[in-house]
């Protein structure tokens, strides 16, 4: 793997991760409201820019990563994000602490990634869903909305309102969602509660 | 570093924000999983800083881990900018992360505090910091970590509603003033740092986002924006927060937290806004209050004159700018809820001000 | 934009020039180099090293020097610069067996392989003051590097320690065995209870001395007792190695003075396991006897569940122990009490005169018994 050909990372490391955390701090503190992120990169395919974005400002070494099938099938992409970051890789989804998925459509169950425990429910999975588009069609309500919300992003799983309720219901267990693409990125922590708009 | 002790010691540089980059992303991740479970104390390796735990580390990793170059940065103890150990923190980010300061609760993005919470309502897209010594609201009921973490675990927050109601049994009130517990988010039992009890009710449905940081005891925790945060109380008892008999000496503010100074030894006191901020918007807008200079005329400072540094005369002054006191507007309200020993006590017959106008 | 706030700043720059000025004391008199810190106050720049936790004679001479000789505020100084240093990996566990020793002692034999050295030690001296000390002696800079490589004062004979000789007849329990794990880095991971051994160990060595000696006093009078002998106690340089993976070798970073101590404790045996000794252990950078006594004291006591003992002292009580140790922490919280707290204590004085005025008013022959004192 030679160095020259690797596509380039921040390209002010220091103030491009401070502010993609920021984006991605409000986007988790006011679920449904899409935070813009601006960090330039280029990735490798299926890769998306914002994703990537996350990536390289929230994972290092301490931070095992696991990639879904489509992501995993580019080898380029994990060269890419091992490069920058240095976060291992795993293949097991519940030893993972970012989960990065490029198509949410066809994704393992929010189950199948680390819930945290009642003593440490923060050591639970931050999934990363790579979207095209967000749209409408959900309200959302709960910590960090003024009342209620409107929300929609595409694509996600069929029976995702099914998934969020579940996961809402395993409060304070459960996932936190970070959707990234179309230039930002939106936060569906546990806390929130996703209805049928 | 080798011995070179004849020789000048190399420069040592830091990162921006002091932390190096790999602390930064652990205490973010640490704050969005504060985030996610609004009230729950995330553990996280917190570092030795470069002042004294206690002396409010926790708050200043947060804030370093948020702080960028755009944000507008007002550090806050006791309510006042110009506190000792504020002004020190202020000068620790204007030096390592030359990031814009102010006083001013509204032009802010990032407040870092400890003990107050601005009287000037926060509105979205800023971010308050909280410096806490002790994050653990039942430590003072069980001091084991291993314990509480099971309380926490099981929702199990009796202990906490005993110990509430013990005090009623016992002296007729809740008697905790500061740090008071509150519930957030219909979950977490959480202790919202040293604040005055007066101070909780602005917890709740905060338009914006509020983090706890204790470093000693490696905790990060948070209240999302517009979250339900209630104070823990009883039907038959419901929380109440302190009232003042009387407004502002300097600006005249009613519904507002106040600091009492002592004026004199003969029980000569004055009560202003512990808020610098507020106080002086109010000042400048025209507000005066009984002790406030003519409009005009340079307001004295609602602060006891800071402690000076072993100076000209070696002494430490701590009384207020404007010494003496005026006529009181009638014993036994400057603040103090009439008790046997202020209210009617000839021996606190009190002279004008000398030195103040009336 | 930039708002000057009032009064504070100038207090604290005030403050900082007289400080300054203090450290430097009378002009007349030479300023004292970091050199003579180093060379003649060996042990405050050891403890300051030790309870730093980092390895440098002249940052711990200069942190010395700034402090005004204050040790805790030494060590705070130390630790804060050491949290921004980047962590390149974790060396290889030091092999004390091949320690240059400067002094070993052990209680339990009189005389093994090696034999005693006493080493520069204040055992056996009369602590007599000694006025000689009190006149300016012989000038002229002295060289910076004989503290580290003088081997003149070293033995130049092998010595096996006694646990390990102990453990040849099966006496005492094995130690350890190191997997070649990656310890738990107290320093980058939050601790939570209960610890494993590399956790206990790293705290109690970063710990406070005093914290510990009377810690570990307490084991010896009777709370927590398990009959230790000290099997012995070396102090020496020792070779720190670091294996870089992407190298592929070992390479020496150079070496360390450390002492160790291991204690050797009494166990009558359980139903699995036949009576033999254990160990406590500790570790210390620098020449820090007193420090690295104790610890082993108080390792050993903090081990009562794995070895079946009863527990209730308080050296035995892990969280209580590990929680209070460290006193860059517990200074920074007692000293901050100095801090303003006039809005707590502004919360507080509401309630107690609004408590005092209901009970007044309920018993009004109290209010004016005290009207009237």
């Amino acid at each position: 793997m030679s160095q020259i050909l690797m596509a380039a990372g921040f390209a002010d490391p220091v103030f491009d991760q401070q502010a993609t955390f920021r984006a991605a701090m409000w986007a988790l503190s006011r679920p449904g409201r899409v935070e813009p992120i601006r960090a330039g990169l280029a990735p490798p395919a299926p890769l998306n820019a914002e994703a990537a974005a996350l990536v390289l400002a929230l994972c290092d070494y301490e931070t095992p990563l696991w990639l879904d099938p489509a992501l995993a099938g580019a080898p380029a992409v994990a060269d890419f994000l091992r490069f920058h970051t240095g976060a291992p890789i795993v293949a097991e989804a519940r030893e993972a602490r970012f989960a990065l998925i490029a198509e949410p459509v066809d994704m393992l169950d929010f189950y199948d990634f680390a819930q945290g425990s009642p003593e440490f429910p923060d050591a639970s999975a931050t999934l990363i869903l790579q979207v095209d588009a967000f749209t409408a069609g959900l309200v959302l309500e709960g910590p960090g909305i003024n009342g209620r919300t409107a929300f929609g992003a595409a694509p996600l799983p069929a029976d995702f309102i099914e998934r969020m309720a579940a996961n809402r219901a395993g409060f304070p267990l459960g996932v936190d969602l970070l959707l990234a693409g179309a230039g930002g990125v939106a936060g569906l922590p546990r806390s929130v509660t996703v209805k049928e708009g | 570093m080798n011995a070179h002790a004849t020789g000048a010691m190399p420069e040592i540089t830091y990162n921006f924000a002091y932390l190096d980059e790999q602390t930064k992303r652990m205490i973010r991740r640490a704050i969005l999983k504060a985030i996610a479970v609004p009230g729950y104390q995330v553990p996280f390796a917190a570092r030795e800083m470069p002042m004294p735990y206690g002396w409010g580390t926790g708050g200043v990793q947060v804030t370093a881990a948020v702080l960028g170059p755009d944000d507008v940065l007002k550090v806050i103890d006791q309510g006042a900018d110009d506190t000792t150990n504020a002004v020190a923190i202020r000068g620790f980010f204007e030096k390592t992360a030359r990031v814009a300061t102010t006083t001013s609760a509204r032009e802010a993005t990032v407040i870092q505090t400890r003990h107050r919470i601005p009287e000037t309502p926060l509105t979205e897209n800023q971010i308050l910091v909280y410096q806490v010594p002790i994050p653990e609201p039942l430590r003072f009921l069980e001091p084991r970590e291993t314990e509480t973490r099971q309380l926490h675990a099981l929702a199990e927050y009796g202990l906490m509603h005993v110990k509430l109601y013990e005090d009623i049994a016992r002296h007729g009130h809740i008697a905790t003033t500061y740090a008071y517990p509150v519930e957030v988010a219909g979950r977490y039992v959480m202790d919202p740092s040293p604040i005055p009890k007066f101070d909780n009710p602005k917890l709740d449905d905060c338009p914006a986002l509020q983090l706890f940081g204790a470093g000693r005891e490696k905790r990060i925790y948070a209240i999302p924006p517009f979250t339900r945060v209630r104070s823990l109380d009883f039907e038959d008892h419901p929380f109440r927060v302190q009232r003042f008999a009387q407004p502002c000496a300097l600006c005249a503010a009613t519904g507002v937290y106040l600091d009492e100074v002592i004026l004199d030894d003969k029980g000569g006191r004055m009560f202003v806004c512990s808020d610098t901020d507020y106080c002086n918007e109010r000042q400048e807008a025209g507000h005066r209050g009984e002790m406030a200079g003519e409009a005009g005329r340079a307001s004295p400072s609602p602060q006891p004159s800071p402690l000076r540094g072993e100076g000209a005369d070696g002494a430490l002054n701590l009384s207020p700018t404007g010494k003496g006191r005026p006529e009181g507007p009638g014993e036994g309200t400057w603040g103090v809820p009439t008790t046997p020993s202020s209210a009617g006590d000839p021996g606190s017959a009190r002279a004008a001000p000398s030195g103040m106008t009336k | 934009m930039y708002v000057a706030a009032k009064g504070g700043e100038k207090a604290i720059r005030n403050a900082h020039a007289l400080l300054a000025k203090r450290r430097r004391g009378n002009k007349n008199l030479p300023s004292i180099s970091l050199a003579q810190i180093a060379q003649q106050l060996t042990l405050a720049v050891d403890r300051v090293m030790a309870e730093g936790s980092l390895y440098d004679v002249e940052l711990a001479a200069l942190a010395v020097k700034q402090a005004r000789g204050d040790l805790i505020e030494a060590i705070f100084l130390i630790r804060a610069f050491r949290t921004t240093l980047p962590r390149f990996g974790y060396a290889q566990a030091l092999d004390t067996s091949e320690m240059l020793v400067r002094r070993r002692v052990s209680a339990t034999y009189k005389d093994l392989p090696g034999g005693q050295l006493l080493g520069p030690t204040f055992d056996y001296t009369h602590r007599l003051l000694d006025t000689s000390l009190g006149v300016a002696d012989e000038a002229g800079e002295v060289d910076d590097e004989a503290r580290q490589a003088d081997p003149a004062d070293a033995a130049p004979v092998a010595m096996p320690r006694v646990t390990d000789l102990l453990g040849q007849e099966g006496l005492i329990e094995a130690a350890p065995a190191d997997e070649g794990a990656e310890p738990f880095d107290i320093t980058r991971a939050p601790v939570s209870f209960p610890v494993d051994r590399s956790t206990r160990l790293q705290t109690l060595a970063r710990g406070d001395e005093g914290y510990l000696l009377a810690l570990g006093y307490s084991t010896q009078r009777g709370y927590a007792r398990s009959h230790p002998f000290v099997g012995e106690i070396r102090f020496g340089d020792v070779e720190v190695i670091f294996e870089a993976p992407e190298l592929g070798f070992e390479l020496s970073l150079g070496t360390v003075q450390v002492t160790e101590c291991q204690s050797v404790n009494q166990f009558k045996g359980s139903a699995t396991t036949p009576p033999q000794f254990t160990r406590g252990y500790g570790l210390v950078f620098g020449q820090c006897e007193r420090k690295a006594l104790s610890m082993a004291l108080v390792e050993r006591a903090l081990r009562w569940k794995e070895l079946g003992e009863e527990p209730g002292a308080p050296a035995q009580d892990e969280e209580f122990v590990l929680s209070h140790c460290d006193n860059v922490q517990a200074t920074g919280f007692v000293e901050h009490l100095k801090l303003p707290h006039y809005v707590d204590f502004q919360a507080e004085l509401d309630l107690v005169r609004r408590m005092r005025a209901e009970q007044a008013a309920e018993r009004p022959a109290d209010g004016i018994k005290e009207a009237a004192e």
